[in-house]
């Protein structure tokens, strides 16, 4: 898996990053995930925040492994919030609705033997955010806007 | 109970962490379903499963899980071992089946981390 990093900082952000993922790297999925949560534990951030971030970040990137050619997850710390930024390009997804509904995936067998692909994954991403937003274009991508608060 | 009890009771070897032994653990999750294992275990817990990846290292990493307690025997790859050492998770295995490794710890005081779902 190819990671480029461009950290850069503005006035109204601690911390903004892009990390690059690939579809289809099984084995090294989750190394983004993993970097992120290293990243907001250094800047400070509590326990608690630092873990609902990276299961957002963990479970939008096994998404991006498992169904899309690529994708990015954009980060950004401010002083109140975090914000994650989901963008892949991929099939998209047809029915949202159904999609986020807990039980429905459209997994295939490799997916289900690593253990994924029981359908939880965008529910979780929900249920860990303060803000969830949603957008998807069939044949084209998906896209995914979290707000976590910091205070 | 400290993780070199949890040890003891499943007569379990540690693959990574034997400087970890004396952590306080109270509380376990269980499951091979690594969707669920995201979605319901909490911080701190162990994991008890028999999926020995990759992804249940980063899955421990990002969801804070105190130790990865491999059932039926399972031994990870010489990768995954590193990636544990790297990212700091210890691994222990144990040759009781699942049922078995939840019960027996569960007859000592270790409990659920959630006793049930939701709805």
């Amino acid at each position: 898996m190819k990671i480029k990093v461009c950290a850069t900082e503005t006035e109204n952000s601690l911390y903004k990053n892009s990390f690059y993922i690939e579809g289809g790297n099984f084995s090294d999925a989750g190394t983004v995930s993993t970097r992120i949560k290293s990243i907001l534990k250094n800047i400070g951030l509590p326990n608690d925040i630092v873990r609902k971030s990276a299961i957002i970040c963990y479970e939008s990137e096994i998404n991006i492994v498992s169904y899309a050619r690529r994708g990015k997850i954009n980060l950004t710390v401010t002083p109140k919030t975090v914000e994650i930024e989901v963008v892949d390009e991929g099939p998209g997804i047809p029915d949202i609705e159904l999609a986020m509904q807990q039980g429905y995936s459209t997994a295939n067998q490799q997916i289900r033997e690593m253990g994924f692909g029981a359908g939880m994954g965008l529910h979780n991403i929900k249920s860990y955010s303060d803000i969830f937003n949603i957008s998807s274009e069939v044949a084209k991508g998906t896209f995914l806007k979290m707000i976590i608060n910091t205070q | 109970m400290k993780l070199r009890e949890v040890k003891e009771i499943l007569k379990a070897d540690v693959i990574v962490g034997k400087e970890s032994l004396d952590m306080e653990v109270k509380t376990a999750f269980g499951a091979d379903l690594m969707s669920d294992v995201l979605a319901f275990a909490k911080a701190g817990s162990l994991l008890l499963t028999g999926l020995a990846t990759n992804q249940v290292i980063r899955i421990a990493n990002v969801l804070d899980i105190a130790a990865i307690i491999l059932v039926r025997g399972k031994k990870p790859l010489a990768e995954t071992i590193d990636l544990a050492k790297k990212l700091q998770i210890p691994i222990l295995t144990t040759k009781y089946i699942l049922f078995e490794t939840a019960g027996r710890l569960y007859a000592e005081g270790i409990v659920g981390c959630l006793e049930k779902v939701e709805n």
